[in-house]
């Protein structure tokens, strides 16, 4: 039970850093209809900002850690959207109207551009960052396993859940959601309506950059080690969750995410660690077999 | 208020528009009749930007907009309520007549839903249901709330008529007459329904495969016997 109870905070933790980027996936998807393959490699980038500003502040001991924490987090969160915007802007805006193929390849050029250019910039090295939140809670205790829920597990998931229904609320509520929307079901109406329809597809790709930045964050605080490289397993995994929670819906890239997560931590808690993205795939082929729409996504029997 | 001059539009290789010469004034309410095909929503739609004309120019209150993009030319105060109409399925009709106040001051968000409910009261008894889900006729009365949402100085109008019941086809021309009487909107209306439609013009062209071949009052082409011939016989004549 307790090995249990712990398995599931460490997926649930694991499935928000998904949960995170799979949004910027399905919100790519739902306004132009193109998967972003390089959207991982803005993850990966978003790792870098933060350690980049962490460790140039020097402050990684003593009181001024959640000063580094708040400073990374903002810096990454303003200083990534660029990419995803210069992204859309130099690599996709062009293709408009183009082949859905063009698209493809070049979104997956993209994907191979970006982690080259940031190994040329930073190196192939690893890079860590010293781990500045330790502690946690003991929460459980039997059998001589004891429960913790770390500090940063409790900033993981408060982060990630404040995101989430921010980000939920913008899409529902606001006049910029409303033009997502509008752009989404009916671009030609959209722009009848008077909405600059290229202007809200790059805000998507900033919208989804900025969460994909605070996923690179919480990636390099929960295991202190990145390199290059990182963006791509956990770009697909994302992209995963995205698909297992429809495509499309913004819901359902969180519920993916997260479901991901616990599908992952509970197979290397219970089987090998070795095999678990053999897990996370697994789930893909079958979700795709038998219900391709994904578990929120619905069909698009409506569509003008 | 609207000048279309020698206006010349293409889908790839096909020439839709083979110049069009079309003006407008201020409070008018002008019909364009064409038969399936001839090119009066491409023509409504190179007005708003999309496709462009390759030649010729469409000129706004002035301003030249042949090579504006669609979101500026709706901002000058041109709305269109589009053929097939074009309801965002997944949006409530709330939403969808929000959509249709993007270009407008949000302070008159409130006075000018109430007006849209009293001219569709049907709308508000279905604020909260989804676009996609309303009648072809509801969706046709969304249409056009939606596109006066923006106080536009100028509508254009898609086959307002298309698809409606008789009463509800008399209705809507009624509300056509409305707008353009009490509002003062100038009205570009493009329909089908030749009779109705040139009754309440006060002036009208006829449109065949991308030219103008007939331009006079409303009264002179209903009388007009190749009009009669082409366009209403078997209808309402
Ligand atoms: N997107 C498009 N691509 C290619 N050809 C098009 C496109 N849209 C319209 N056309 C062609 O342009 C011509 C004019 O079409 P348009 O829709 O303007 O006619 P219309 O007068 O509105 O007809 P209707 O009364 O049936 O609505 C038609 O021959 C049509 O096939
Ligand atoms: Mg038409």
């Amino acid at each position: 039970m307790e090995y249990f109870v712990q398995q599931l905070i460490n997926g649930l933790t694991l499935g928000a850093v998904y949960g995170l980027i799979a949004i910027g996936y399905t919100m790519v998807y739902g306004i132009i209809g193109m998967i972003n393959f390089a959207h991982g490699e803005i993850f990966m980038i978003g790792a870098f900002h933060a350690l980049i500003i962490a460790l140039g502040l020097g402050i990684t001991t003593g009181t001024w850690i959640p000063v580094a924490l708040v400073a990374a987090l903002v810096g990454t969160m303003l200083l990534t959207p660029i990419y995803g915007w210069a992204l859309e802007r130099v690599a996709y805006r062009p293709l408009r109207g183009s082949p859905r193929l063009a698209t493809l390849i070049t979104a997956i050029g993209m994907s191979i551009y970006l982690p080259n250019q940031v190994q040329l910039l930073q190196g192939a090295r690893i890079k860590t960052l010293p781990p500045v939140l330790q502690g946690g809670f003991e929460i459980m205790e039997g059998g001589g396993f004891v429960v913790t829920l770390s500090y940063l597990q409790i900033l993981i998931m408060v982060l990630t859940v404040t995101l989430m229904v921010a980000f939920t609320l913008i899409i529902e509520k606001t006049a910029l959601g409303r033009a997502q929307r509008a752009c989404e079901q009916d671009r030609t109406m959209a722009a009848l309506s008077g909405i600059n329809v290229d202007r809200t597809i790059a805000l998507t790709f900033v919208m989804g950059a900025t969460l994909a930045s605070v996923a690179g964050m919480i990636f390099l605080l929960r295991y202190g080690v990145i390199d290059f490289f990182i963006g791509f397993l956990v770009g697909i995994k994302a992209f995963t969750a995205a698909v297992l929670g429809g495509i499309g819906s913004l819901p359902g890239a969180m519920l993916g995410g997260f479901l991901i997560g616990l599908i992952e931590a509970f197979w290397s808690g219970y089987f090998t660690v070795e095999y678990k993205d053999v897990a996370a795939f697994s789930i893909l082929v079958l979700v795709l077999i038998f219900r391709p729409t994904g578990l929120l996504g619905k069909p698009d029997i409506e569509k003008v | 208020m609207l000048r279309i001059s020698g206006v010349h539009t293409f889908y790839g290789n096909i020439e839709a528009l083979r110049g069009i010469d079309i003006e407008v004034n201020e409070g008018e309410i002008v019909t364009l009749i064409g038969a399936n095909g001839a090119g009066k929503s491409t023509l409504l739609m190179t007005v708003c930007g999309n496709p462009r004309a390759t030649h010729g120019t469409v000129t706004f209150e002035g301003r030249d907009i042949t090579r504006a993009p669609t979101h500026d030319i709706i901002r000058l105060g041109i709305a269109q309520s589009p053929e097939g109409r074009r309801i965002f399925p997944h949006m409530t009709v709330m939403e969808n007549l929000q959509m249709g106040a993007v270009t407008a001051d949000p302070a008159h968000f409130d006075e000018d839903l109430e007006r849209a409910f009293s001219l569709f009261p049907i709308l508000a008894d279905r604020r909260s249901q989804r676009g996609g889900t309303l009648s072809g006729g509801e969706q046709q009365m969304l249409a056009i709330a939606r596109a006066l949402m923006s106080r536009p100085r100028l509508l254009l109008l898609d086959e307002p008529s298309l698809g409606l019941a008789p009463m509800v086809v008399k209705k809507i021309f009624e509300i056509i007459n409305e707008i353009n009487e009490q509002r003062g909107i100038t009205v570009f209306l493009v329909e089908q329904n030749a009779y109705h439609a040139l009754r309440l013009a006060h002036r009208a062209y006829v449109m065949v495969t991308g030219k103008i071949t007939l331009t006079g009052s409303g009264a002179d082409l209903l009388a007009d016997p190749e009009v009669r011939a082409a366009y209403l016989e078997g209808g309402h004549g």
